[in-house]
């Protein structure tokens, strides 16, 4: 290892510009044209199996397949696919921060939840101007989710602990602190029964209404965080160097990138976005914190999201209107006697698929590019 | 290195144990502490997370990380609880270890075949086992009576226990032998009781499942560090070209330690329904998947060390289910531990060691006088804590395999 790292250090450098000054200008045409014929192939296989699943224990594919498809011409149904693709634009794009410079952050479960109780409790304190109290309460939730997310980026840089083993090890642990300082200090005791809360917020620090109640503004934060995840991974010197710390740690270390420091940075980034996850909840629907009302399991859901967008923010948002609309459908589905799990397992076997196929693509490829250059020295040679 | 090698620092730890706790429960009154009731709670807790913690065990040996333990768990769950529903009890268990297999195999093919990332794998293992269980529920447990979209009926037959006859007084024929453990621990001596209580908590109403699960850690141990095949297993995980060059066909072995490790977690899952419990309901696992994890990594990735991290959380869990108030027994019990660690250290002229000892001293008696109870919700995520704060302080002394979570194409060595 340590050999072929020090040997291979010049063409690894120069290697490593090249393919992040080409990867930045969307590659050569053929390339993606490449990775989007592979997804639509992954998605195609994956219905595929779905299907066969479905016939297997005894229902109709094409019932199921049908009802989803005229579900999509229903504007409802569209209004909730948004809706529901809004914490998915998030969740997906904190995982892709971690992911652009090989960290795995598994703990956007954790770190939105403890962001949105946190977030919840400080909104219900104050009281501030209409738009200042939304911006405190976003800032206030970005701020908690990173701090969470902080703990795994110290514990990896000062005491080389795995992200993905204190990441898992975090989101439990946020789950009881969070059950902590819910039931002893931030609960609304005025509310009886089953649906307990934190206070709810104040009207100045509620998000408005885009449609009659159907989606709040936080999908349009969702799209600009999208937005701004593209200019700060593509095109500022932060972004740069993330990404030569993700293609070649060695590499990048020698230009006088400082690997702590990015890591360190690249685990607040993604926790702060993680914070948001929950707030079109938090701020836009329930207006509080509660454990059965705020929504659970899109930290997980945000890491397919990410691997089926492939990282890119177009891919995300994409990615997450789709996994927004197959979620949309469940209830139409368990109308038409398909059991509306079947979309979630849907799901799992796309992303599966996805990367499967992106990997053997991936390898295609390389190989192709190898034979290439072999040609090519074969022939210098041969002249 | 083999089991009969570390038995002299077992015993220790068993001594020092027993005769600890002898004190705390003569100091306290805390008499749960060493009850038979507990220690028999405590093995029953264990016994998922000990299987869990072998799973990872058997995968990361073969090189292959598992973070899709808890997935194959689920898979086990459910299996176990429709197979126990259907056909009885020990045929559940099968259909456990088949549905962990199938975990397994999905994600034997993913890293293996097709070489995808391992985490991404187990992670995705994790949801589709989640969400398809939810979907089988829906076709196989909607409707019958009690069942749901996330129980299954309840299975009318349980797994047998039995007791030890003499020393629990188990029947032999139609005769009921005395029940001397249990005799002692009435008595309440100190340390004589203690052992008492702890020898018939393992010895009476045990499970044959978890006499099962027992065996498995000296047969795993026995497997992976005295059989051919177990060095060709573990010798995949530490230098899979080395051992492609002797001739191991590196993708079979893993292939196998997969198939196997699928196998464990799905038997865990099928504990936690079949006889922990007598159906199938949804979240049983809770995380065992994980804590499974946890006790591999600081259990060194060896059986006897799974066991004893099984066994830490399987106690702290099971005295907080009998006896909740002896919880602030155990801050006690780590002040006394921590101050034999200090005299070693004096012993030793190691003034760090001494020093940090000292400090866990006196946080614990702090906590031991100042706290009255421990709140559940914090609790819960002790053994979560507890890895975070191994890995961080004796993360030197831990030896992963070499080569687990990389992933290995046939012929790359050239």
């Amino acid at each position: 290892m340590t050999d072929t790292a020090t040997t291979e250090r010049p063409t690894g450098l120069s290697g490593l510009l090249s393919r992040i000054t080409t990867g930045s200008n969307a590659g050569s045409l053929r390339t993606s044209l490449t990775t989007v014929a592979s997804s639509l192939a992954a998605v195609a296989i994956a219905l595929s199996i779905c299907a066969v699943l479905l016939l297997v224990t005894g229902k109709s594919p094409v019932d199921a397949y049908s009802t989803i498809l005229e579900t999509a011409g229903d504007s409802n149904k569209l209004l909730e696919m948004l809706r529901r693709s809004t914490p998915l634009i998030f969740s997906a794009t904190a995982v892709a921060v971690g992911f652009k410079m090989n960290l795995f952050n598994i703990g956007v479960e954790g770190q939105y939840l403890f962001a949105a109780l946190i977030a919840a409790e400080a909104g219900s304190r104050v009281s501030l101007p209409a738009v200042a109290h939304i911006v405190f309460i976003l800032l206030v939730a970005m701020a908690a989710g990173a701090l969470w997310a902080s703990i795994s980026g110290i514990l990896k840089v000062y005491r080389n602990i795995h992200e993905v083993i204190s990441t898992i090890m975090l989101n439990y642990i946020a789950l009881s602190v969070i059950q902590w300082l819910f039931e002893n200090f931030f609960r609304d005791d005025t509310v009886e029964g089953l649906n307990v809360k934190t206070t709810i917020i104040a009207e100045s620090g509620q998000m408005p209404d885009l449609v009659d109640g159907r989606l709040n503004a936080m999908f349009l934060v969702a799209l600009a965080t999208a937005g701004a995840f593209w200019v700060l991974v593509y095109r500022s010197r932060f972004g740069f160097r993330l990404r030569a710390s993700g293609y070649n740690p060695n590499a990048a270390e020698v230009a006088g990138i400082g690997a702590r420091r990015m890591v360190i940075a690249a685990m607040l980034i993604s926790g702060a976005i993680a914070g948001l996850v929950a707030m079109y909840s938090v701020v836009g629907e329930t207006y509080a914190y509660g454990p059965s009302a705020t929504p659970t399991q899109f930290g997980f859901a945000g890491i397919t999201v990410a691997l089926l967008g492939r990282n890119h923010p177009i891919g995300i948002v994409i990615a997450a209107l789709l996994f927004g609309f197959l979620d949309s459908t469940s209830a139409v589905l368990q109308l038409a006697d398909v059991p509306n799990s079947i979309v979630k397992v849907m799901q799992s076997i796309i992303v599966l698929a996805v990367v499967v196929v992106n990997e053997a693509t991936i390898r295609r490829l390389n190989a192709r590019t190898a034979e290439q250059m072999r040609a090519q020295t074969d022939s210098g040679e041969a002249s | 290195m083999n089991l009969l090698q570390r038995m002299p620092r077992i015993v220790t730890i068993m001594v020092v144990f027993v005769v600890t706790m002898s004190v705390v429960r003569s100091w306290t009154g805390f008499d749960d502490l060493t009850s038979s009731g507990t220690i028999g709670a405590t093995l029953r807790l264990t016994v998922p997370i000990l299987l869990a913690g072998l799973a990872g065990l058997w995968a990361e040996r073969a090189g292959i990380l598992n973070i899709g333990i808890e997935g194959m768990m689920i898979l086990g769950t459910w299996f176990g609880a429709f197979g126990a529903w259907k056909f009885g009890p020990w045929i559940g268990l099968l259909f456990a270890i088949g549905g962990g297999m199938i975990g397994g195999g999905i994600h034997a093919i993913s890293t293996i075949r097709f070489g995808i990332d391992q985490v991404i794998s187990g992670v995705v293992i994790n949801l589709l086992a989640f969400f398809g269980v939810r979907y089988l529920s829906e076709l196989a447990f909607v409707g019958q009576p009690q069942g749901g979209i996330s129980q299954s009926p309840p299975q009318s037959s349980p797994i047998g226990r039995f007791d030890v006859p003499f020393l629990s007084g188990g029947r032999i024929g139609g005769w009921t032998s005395p029940d001397i453990l249990g005799n002692l621990e009435e008595r309440g001596w100190f340390i004589v009781g203690d052992v008492a209580g702890i020898a018939r908590g393992l010895t009476n109403g045990v499970s044959w499942a978890s006499l099962i699960a027992i065996v498995l850690v000296p047969l795993s141990a026995w497997i992976l560090w005295r059989t051919t095949f177990g060095l060709r297993l573990r010798s995949s995980g530490e230098s899979p070209e080395s051992a492609e060059s002797l001739g191991v066909n590196v993708i079979r072995v893993r292939y196998q330690g997969l198939l196997i490790s699928g196998a464990f977690a799905g038997l865990g899952g099928g504990f936690l329904a079949i006889v922990s419990s007598s159906y199938y309901r949804q979240g049983q696992t809770a995380g065992r998947g994980f804590i499974g994890l946890a006790t591999m990594i600081f259990g060194n990735w060896r059986p006897t060390g799974v066991l004893g991290g099984a066994a830490v959380f399987g106690y702290s869990e099971g005295l907080k289910l009998v006896a909740g108030n002896s919880i602030t027994g155990l801050f006690l019990f780590i002040a006394i531990v921590a101050a034999l660690a200090a005299v070693m250290g004096l012993v030793r002229v190691s003034m760090r060691r001494t020093l940090a000892a000292v400090a866990v001293v006196a946080v614990a008696m702090l906590a031991y006088l100042t706290v009255d109870e421990v709140p559940e919700s914090l609790t819960q995520s002790l053994p979560y804590v507890i890895t975070l704060v191994v890995l961080g302080t004796a993360s030197q002394r831990l030896r992963p395999p070499a080569r687990a979570g990389i992933p290995y194409r046939p012929g790359s060595a050239h």
